[in-house]
C-alpha cells in the first residue's frame, strides 16, 4: 500500500473499524512511513480533542422557555 | 410493583395517551443532549435555543406519527439534524460550497505526501492543546465545514453515534456516511495542524 490508499483508511482505522489484514498493511506502512506516522498520531489526537469537549451547558433560562412553549403547544396543539 | 425508569418508548405510548408528565420526562431526558448538538452545529446560543424549540414542537406534532421501526432517539436525532440543517441554511452567511471544501481536503492530503518532513504535534500538553484559543480554533474550524459535513461530525464525533446510526438519522448509506466523516476529520486535523505548528503541517 502506497500513502494514498493509506490516507484513504485513515478513520476506519483510528475508529477499529477495519478488517485485520488491512490493519496490518496499515501498520507495515506505518513503520516505515514517517510522514504518515504523523498523520495518524495528528489525525486520532484531532478526534480526541473534539470528542472530549465539554458539552455546551444548557442555561437554566433556556430550560424554563423550552418547557413553556411545549406546555403551550400541548394545550393549543 | 417494582419503581423502574420507563424506557423512551414507554414514554412515547403515555404521550399518545395524553401523559404530560410522560412529555416532560422524555423532554428533560435528552434536553442537554439536542442543545449541545444543536449549539455545535450553530456555534452560538440564540440559534440553538431555536433549534431545541423546534425540535421538541415538532416532536410534540408527529409524535403520532413516529414508527418504531428505528428507536425513538433516532428518529429524535433525525427532527434534531433538520432543525439544525434549516436553520443553517435561514443564515445569511454562505457556506463554503463542497468543491472548494474539497479542494482543500485534496490540497492538505498533498501536502502530507510531500518530502518534507511533517511536525507531529499530537503529544504536546494537554493544558497547551485545551487552552482558551485553541478551543476557539477548534470552533472556528468547525464552522466552515459545509452543513452536510458538519451533520455528520457533530452525530458521530461530538454525539458519539455508531457510523450505522449516524447513516440512519441522515439517511444516507454507511458508506457515504464514512467518506463525509473522513473528509471532514482531515479537514479539522489540517487546521489544527496550522494552529499549532504556525502553518508547517
Amino acid at each position: 500500500m502506497d500513502c494514498r490508499e493509506i490516507f484513504e483508511g485513515l478513520s476506519d482505522y483510528i475508529d477499529e473499524e477495519l478488517a485485520d489484514k488491512t490493519c496490518r498493511e496499515i501498520e507495515n506502512h506505518l513503520k516505515d512511513c514517517y510522514n504518515c506516522r504523523v498523520v495518524v498520531n495528528t489525525l486520532r489526537q484531532t478526534v480526541t480533542l473534539y470528542q472530549e469537549t465539554p458539552s455546551e451547558e444548557l442555561p437554566g433560562d433556556v430550560r424554563m422557555r423550552l418547557h413553556k412553549v411545549i406546555r403551550l403547544q400541548e394545550k393549543h396543539g | 410493583m417494582e419503581d423502574s425508569v420507563p424506557t423512551d418508548e414507554e414514554l412515547v405510548t403515555a404521550i399518545r395517551e395524553g401523559g404530560t408528565e410522560a412529555l416532560e420526562s422524555l423532554v428533560t431526558r435528552y434536553e442537554k443532549r439536542i442543545y449541545n448538538l444543536a449549539y455545535r452545529m450553530l456555534g452560538n446560543r440564540e440559534d440553538a435555543e431555536d433549534v431545541l424549540q423546534d425540535t421538541f414542537l415538532n416532536v410534540v406534532r408527529s409524535i403520532d406519527g413516529f414508527k418504531s421501526r428505528s428507536s425513538f432517539s433516532t428518529w429524535l436525532y433525525r427532527v434534531a439534524a433538520n432543525a439544525a440543517l434549516t436553520r443553517l441554511r435561514q443564515r445569511s452567511k454562505r457556506d463554503k460550497s463542497e468543491g472548494e471544501f474539497l479542494d482543500q481536503v485534496y490540497s492538505v492530503q498533498e501536502a502530507a505526501h510531500a518530502q518534507s518532513r511533517l511536525v507531529d504535534w499530537s503529544n504536546r500538553p494537554a493544558e497547551r492543546l485545551l487552552d482558551g484559543e485553541a478551543r476557539q480554533v477548534m470552533d472556528e474550524a468547525i464552522s466552515e465545514l459545509p452543513e452536510i459535513y458538519r451533520v455528520v461530525f457533530v452525530l458521530r464525533d461530538v454525539e458519539g453515534l455508531p457510523a450505522s446510526e449516524v447513516a440512519e438519522v441522515l439517511g444516507l448509506s454507511i458508506p457515504a456516511v464514512k467518506s463525509r466523516l473522513h473528509r471532514e476529520r482531515l479537514y479539522l486535523r489540517s487546521k489544527l495542524s496550522d494552529y499549532f505548528t504556525g502553518g508547517s503541517a
